[in-house]
């Protein structure tokens, strides 16, 4: 057990992984450096330029380029940088990676990675600001993972590479400082969620980022006596319905809170679940429909805070 | 360079696979009548092969000249239009037409249709629905076999199809700057039929074209007539020598022309006549032929090679026509391993 950053986590795990498998390759800009968060130091040292690979700004090739290696016998971990700029590659992740193994009938697999950093990097503006995960959330093929914990950076970064399918993975543009502790060991399985606190009278599911503002709302509502149950959904695609499901029927209210704009986020697929049971009392929180601003109060209007957590929780509870 | 420096066995060779992709064509252009509502027409519900087919008509010597170069450790990657470069691969014919007629017993198990016609155990990566989206897919590939050199075969090499009318897609431009940034054992071949769908490709591309744009990029680049498939042949060698040598990515204009409309039901009303009628004049088959002939086989001789490949393909068709529809179920295998049954 060692105490480590989430950029830290996700180093040492493709770290561990690349030692292990002399298949697994990583390829993005700026890698050579250790990546400008950070999240890949060491490696290039480590494993030598031909399995870390500086690549051009060619985000397209780079995950094109990845899905030929991938069906060649590699298994190729790629970088976007931030969500922002792997939509130069929609083509090759939705097209090409996503639907490669059934289009061709089972001939190839792709078994890649593609890191794309989700979340309001503070003072950054519109078009470095995004929490895209929905969308791919939305595309058959793709397996998709949001880790809010350098613990699940460690284990998510290494199922996700073993798993064998193309995987949507997305870690938070700020939550590179954070600190935690890290057991290399621990095995983290895809599709299953974190219960990060227990509580009886509201459950509050989120995912990356903000299930630390939910976890902050809830100290907040214990406050003033209301319990919650916070659920790390960790896997959007496939999510954990027996989690969320069985925190329902013991809360009978949910609230799926996200940084992602409300619009069309993933939390409206939860509550329409949810609904279609109807076994609980719903809302769901994200971001307001508006790009990011750059003056902090603008950027200010838009995010979601733990404060707006706990009032649309209590909203929901009525009181 | 041209048909007359190759040797006659060679030649004969080339003309065989010429004649199985043209045989191949004309068949699947028969089955697709009715098979795809465009171009003023409606979709039936006779044909056997559906959707839109494009066919490579009229382009038989490119890939039947670049691929006797191959082997089946080299990758390729294609597009739409990719019935010829994965004959001449070496794809068993007969599993392309079951996978054109939609069968359970074609190479994608009917998942995936003309467009998506692949055989990965022949190299052969895939066509591509998408104009130009087979070229990072090679690089990628070249890049594997440099990155696992030590794992067999280091001197192996990639190939890319792709058309005139994908140089102006992003993905092109960065591939030849990726390719010879990295020293790449990759061959870019543009096949150039001079048509994009319903537009005259050269009206909306600036510059010099294909070989230009790899030269600029420090890519060896030569242009060849595409139609004489000696000479596509003959190039396509010297590249491919040279890149599995080591000495990086190299490019192959092959200048053709597009017999058919841009997909089987199109008439294509909107050229002129004068201009398929000229490019009937340089048919590949033809000249090949009338080359053979004066090397000293006989007509039918000739002729023998043409027939047992509209044999061969009428075998696969009456196959194809007797196979089995994919079970209702295989609509939901091979998506993907985690999370496979999670489909709502
Ligand atoms: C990205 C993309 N844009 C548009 C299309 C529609 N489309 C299919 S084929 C084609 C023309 C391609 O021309 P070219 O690359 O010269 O190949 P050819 O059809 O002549 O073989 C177009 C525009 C597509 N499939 N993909």
């Amino acid at each position: 057990m060692a105490v480590m950053t989430y950029a830290a986590a996700a180093a040492s795990a493709l770290n561990d992984a690349m030692r292990a498998d002399p298949a697994i390759v990583a390829l993005g800009e700026d890698l050579g450096r250790g990546g400008i968060f950070g999240q890949y130091a060491g490696l290039l040292a480590a494993f030598g330029p031909e399995r870390v690979i500086d690549t051009p700004i060619s985000e397209a090739t780079i995950v094109g380029a990845a899905v030929g290696m991938a069906l060649t016998g590699l298994k190729p971990v790629v970088e976007m940088r931030v969500i922002d700029f792997a939509l130069c590659a929609m083509d090759e992740i939705v097209n090409q990676a996503a639907k490669n193994r059934f289009m061709f009938g089972g001939q190839g697999r792709v078994p890649a990675v593609i890191r794309m950093p989700i979340g309001v990097w503070t003072s950054s503006a519109a078009q470095h600001s995004q929490s895209l995960e929905s969308w791919f959330a939305h595309v058959p093929g793709l397996v998709v993972l949001a880790p809010a914990t350098p613990q699940d950076n460690h284990a998510l970064l290494k199922a996700a590479i073993a798993c064998g399918d193309p995987v949507a993975y997305f870690e938070h543009k700020e939550l590179w400082p954070l600190q935690g502790e890290v057991d290399a060991d621990q095995r983290t399985e895809i599709g299953k969620a974190a219960i990060r606190r227990v509580g009886s009278d509201i459950t509050i599911v989120s995912w990356s980022k903000a299930v630390h503002w939910s976890l902050e709302a809830a100290e907040a509502l214990a406050a003033e006596g209301i319990q919650a149950e916070m659920i790390d959904l960790r896997t959007i695609w496939p999510w954990d319905r027996d989690a969320v499901f069985a925190s329902a029927a013991k809360t009978g209210h949910v609230l799926i809170a996200h940084e992602a704009v409300q619009a069309a986020g993933f939390g409206a697929e939860i509550a329409a679940t949810l609904a279609e049971a109807g076994n609980a009392k719903l809302a769901r929180l994200g971001a307001k429909r508006a790009p990011v601003g750059y003056a902090p109060n603008l950027e200010a209007a838009v995010r979601v805070t733990p404060a707006v957590i706990a009032a649309k929780a209590r909203a929901l509870l009525g009181r | 360079m041209s048909q007359s420096n190759i040797p006659l066995s060679h030649l004969r060779a080339l003309y065989a696979m010429m004649c199985r992709i043209r045989a191949f064509e004309d068949a699947a252009e028969i089955a697709s009548k009715g098979g795809v509502a465009a171009f003023g027409q409606a979709a039936g519900s006779t044909a056997h092969v559906r959707g839109p087919l494009h066919l490579s008509t009229g382009q038989e010597a490119v890939p039947a000249g670049v691929c006797a170069h191959l082997r089946p450790a080299d990758y390729m990657t294609s597009t739409h239009r990719g019935h010829g470069h994965t004959l001449a691969k070496g794809a068993d014919l007969a599993g392309m037409m079951h996978e054109l007629f939609g069968k359970a017993t074609g190479f994608c198990g009917g998942r995936g249709g003309s467009m998506h016609i692949a055989d990965f155990s022949v190299g052969m990566l895939g066509a591509n629905g998408v104009v130009a989206a087979g070229i990072p897919i090679a690089v990628g590939a070249a890049q594997s076999i440099k990155i696992r050199a030590s794992h067999g075969n280091p001197d192996a090499i990639a190939v890319t199809f792709f058309g005139d009318g994908a140089i102006n897609r992003g993905p092109f431009a960065e591939s030849l700057n990726w390719a010879a940034a990295f020293k790449l054992p990759l061959l870019f071949v543009c096949e150039d039929n001079q048509w994009s769908a319903t537009t005259k490709t050269g009206a909306m591309s600036a510059g010099e074209g294909a070989a230009a744009r790899a030269r600029a990029h420090g890519l060896v680049a030569e242009t060849v007539d595409g139609n004489d498939v000696g000479a596509v042949s003959e190039t396509a060698r010297a590249l491919i020598a040279d890149i599995r040598q080591g000495k990086g990515p190299a490019l192959l204009h092959a200048r053709t022309y597009r017999f058919k409309g841009h997909v089987s039901v199109d008439p294509a009303a909107y050229r002129d006549p004068k201009e398929l009628e000229a490019a009937l004049e340089h048919d590949p088959l033809v000249l090949a032929a009338r080359k053979l002939i004066q090397l000293g086989i006989n007509v039918a001789d000739v002729d023998s090679i043409m027939q047992a490949a509209r044999e061969e393909v009428a075998a696969a068709v009456a196959s194809a026509d007797g196979a089995a529809w994919p079970d209702d179920a295989a609509a939901f295998t091979e998506i993907q391993s985690m999370g496979a049954g999670q489909w709502l």
